[in-house]
């Protein structure tokens, strides 16, 4: 995992004074409203419907179990006992005070953690796969990359003030887990001909109001002109995205508005200029690997017999290491989801005993290292085989060994009407709610792969235009609603979720969800997943159902 | 009216000459329609000559006449308009424009650090006790992570 330099630890302690100056500037009065919004947004810093809402960046989803105690004590001393874990990777609190929280950037740097341009129309989060560096269709890990764009993109003197918010995603391997394709710009590492890798460029994919999938600008760029190439489409967006409207502000608009070739011509053009002067050199690539290098695998850890036996004796062990941990490059390996869908806990909340927790399993298990994924939950990546058993207690004791990820209890949901000053609409209340109805775990199981993701509003927080099943919350003359989409999806078959019909109304979104499950339990195929049901006979068995008794 | 040059304060000696008003003996900046228009009247100009551009000229526009101006004034509708900054970043990367490029306008101080990397050295403060604030503000950080023109 990388650490930071002086030069690292220099910056953020000293963007953590910029910010105490700002705000102290502010409470005197000697700053006006509109400039300090500026300001603070690009310091992660929202003013929402209860408290400022601070949002901490997690870099490419890695945290270690030192800062991972941090955030268990920031919730502890400034905060009430829990943080949010969001789509970006990010870490939110939720309540902190405004004048408190210089004090609690100043904590963040002293583990090298900032929470530098997690909102504002700026570079945001740089994103990957939560299981880079150990999954087993890996070109080549991202997580180099990822830093060497972290670092690019902090406190970038040029592009700090964009038409509006601009993000970026890497994958490094064959199954896109990092939804690239909705991304300003998604990166994946590419093997060309010669057997070269290089980096596949998308540009202009994004969700929220307008879901756009975005398009391939460059098939193959050479790791060297990474960021000169990242340069040319920044300027080319800074100059020429559309400022006159928020809406139509994003990349996406400006691709699709002037068509990909006219962009593709711009960016060449600029490019052109910048490709031979700002190359990244092999040594600085070799460098930065050499920060994310393999751990000290035990390369006897397959001998261990105790997996297979405690799988055979203890059937709730089974169901969780099937649905809960993923295969690891490494034999004798695997990779651990920490369940943050318990039933009764709002989707990606963690407590500070949680939090605790975790970074102890971390230390004791898995190298130290903990990642966030972009559904919500968190990974050990490196659980010997033998440790699984006993991990999964100690989680278990902690409420976060539920055995539902990547099944429909794995929702993703935006904070909503509860916290969220832009919703429309609750989430965090419907998640209870289907939550609540269906609570047997073997309909779950049976049911198997499916993305649920939940917005409250249009902003599409939760990337709802993508999940297997959208619910987006609307507002119709002051009552809350939620229109359905079925068919989405962020991975490699990217697709925009189809409208099924007419919003439905609040007391009747549960039974919705729950007969669109019940129609695909009856027409699947065998082995057929949901996704591929709904691309199979698209939406009107679905939509006939839902809407009969209107 | 003071502003600040090369982290100094220094008194103004620029005039902006509207596109309507006669030209006025002295240091004189016009717009780039003006420019454009009144080449010839204002080569034979015997002050100085500037430009003062805003968000919709362009560097590469002015790329050929560069050397005939001794001040690039960049004209901030609104601090939350950022395609100056990358065309102070062309006047000086691309195109090596030596005369002061000066912020003028609705910026914040708390841009100016970034305005300094991407090639501005000079700021005109919407009053005059945001001088020490910019002055001050010019050295927010020590280090950073990308290129820069200062």
């Amino acid at each position: 995992m990388y650490q930071y330099t002086d030069t690292d630890q220099t910056l953020v302690d000293e963007r953590v004074a910029q910010f105490r100056r700002q705000t102290e500037q502010f409470l005197k009065g000697e700053l006006s409203e509109d400039h300090y919004r500026a300001l603070r947004l690009r310091n992660g810093v929202y003013i929402q419907t209860h408290a400022p809402l601070l949002r901490v960046a997690g870099p490419y989803g890695l945290l270690n179990s030192k800062q991972v105690r941090k955030l268990a004590h920031i919730a502890r001393f400034y905060d009430k006992k829990y943080c949010h874990f969001t789509t970006r990777q990010n870490i939110q609190f939720n309540w902190p005070k405004l004048e408190q929280i210089p004090d609690i950037l100043a904590e963040l740097a002293s583990v090298q953690m900032h929470s530098i341009q997690t909102s504002g129309n700026c570079m945001r989060n740089t994103t990957t796969d939560h299981l880079a560096g150990v999954c087993v269709d890996e070109i080549e890990d991202p997580r180099p990359y990822c830093e060497i764009i972290r670092q690019w993109t902090t406190l970038h003197p040029e592009f700090d003030y964009l038409p509006r918010k601009f993000k970026i995603a890497v994958s490094g391997a064959l199954h896109d887990r990092a939804a690239t394709q909705f991304h300003d710009i998604g990166l994946h590492l590419v093997k060309n001909a010669e057997g070269e890798v290089g980096f596949k460029v998308i540009v202009g994919g994004g969700l929220g109001r307008t879901p756009i999938i975005g398009q391939v600008i460059k098939p193959y760029l050479e790791k060297k002109h990474l960021l000169s190439y990242l340069e040319a489409i920044l300027r080319i967006y800074n100059l020429y995205g559309r400022r006159d409207n928020k809406y139509k502000a994003r990349i996406k608009i400006l691709v699709k508005e002037s068509s990909l070739a006219k962009f593709s011509a711009l960016v060449d053009k600029e490019w052109s200029h910048l490709k031979d002067n700002n190359e990244l050199s092999a040594e600085r690539l070799t460098a930065m690997c050499a920060q994310f290098s393999a751990p000290a695998y035990d390369d006897q850890a397959l001998e261990d017999q105790s997996f297979a036996q405690h799988q055979a004796a203890d059937q709730a062990f089974a169901t969780w290491v099937k649905h809960n941990t993923a295969n690891h490059k490494v034999s004798g390996y695997r990779a651990a989801f920490v369940s943050l869908k318990a039933p009764d806990s709002p989707p990606g909340d963690m407590t500070d005993d949680q939090l605790e927790a975790v970074a102890d399993l971390a230390d004791a298990y898995s190298f130290g290292e903990i990642r966030v994924t972009h559904r919500q939950n968190l990974i050990l990546a490196d659980i010997k085989q033998a440790d699984l058993y006993s991990l999964w207690q100690k989680l278990a004791e902690q409420k976060l060994a539920t055995p539902n990820i990547g099944t429909a209890t794995d929702m993703i949901c935006c904070p909503g009407l509860d916290f969220c000053s832009l919703a429309n609409a609750g989430s965090i209340g419907i998640a209870k709610e289907i939550n609540e109805a269906l609570d047997d775990m073997d309909y779950i199981h049976d049911i198997g792969d499916l993305k649920i993701n939940m917005s409250g509003c249009m902003n599409g927080c939760a990337h709802q235009s993508v999940g297997h099943i959208g619910i987006l919350g609307v507002d119709k003359k002051g009552t809350e609603w939620y229109q359905l989409t079925l068919g989405g999806s962020s991975e490699n078959n990217a697709a925009i979720g189809e409208r099924l019909g007419p919003a439905v109304a609040k007391d009747q979104i549960t039974q919705a969800i729950v007969t669109i499950l019940d129609v695909y339990i009856k027409q699947r195929l065998e082995e057929e997943s949901f996704l591929d049901m709904v691309n199979r006979v698209g939406i009107t068995p679905f939509k006939e159902q839902v809407y009969a008794t209107h | 009216m003071q502003l600040i040059k090369d982290q100094q304060i220094i008194e103004n000696t620029w005039q902006y000459i509207a596109d309507n008003d006669e030209l006025k003996t002295g240091d004189i900046s016009v717009s780039f329609a003006r420019w454009q228009a009144d080449k010839k009247q204002l080569m034979a100009h015997d002050g100085k000559l500037g430009i003062r551009m805003s968000t919709t000229d362009s560097a590469d526009e002015l790329a050929n006449d560069l050397e005939k101006f001794q001040l690039i004034e960049l004209d901030f509708p609104d601090f939350a308009d950022g395609r100056l900054f990358s065309q102070a970043w062309l006047l000086r990367g691309r195109y090596h424009y030596q005369g002061e490029i000066r912020a003028i306008g609705h910026y914040i101080p708390d841009q100016v650090f970034y305005l300094a990397r991407v090639g501005v050295n000079a700021f005109s403060p919407k009053v005059a006790e945001e001088l020490p604030d910019i002055i001050k503000k010019l050295k927010d950080f020590t280090v950073n992570y990308q290129n820069s023109i200062n």
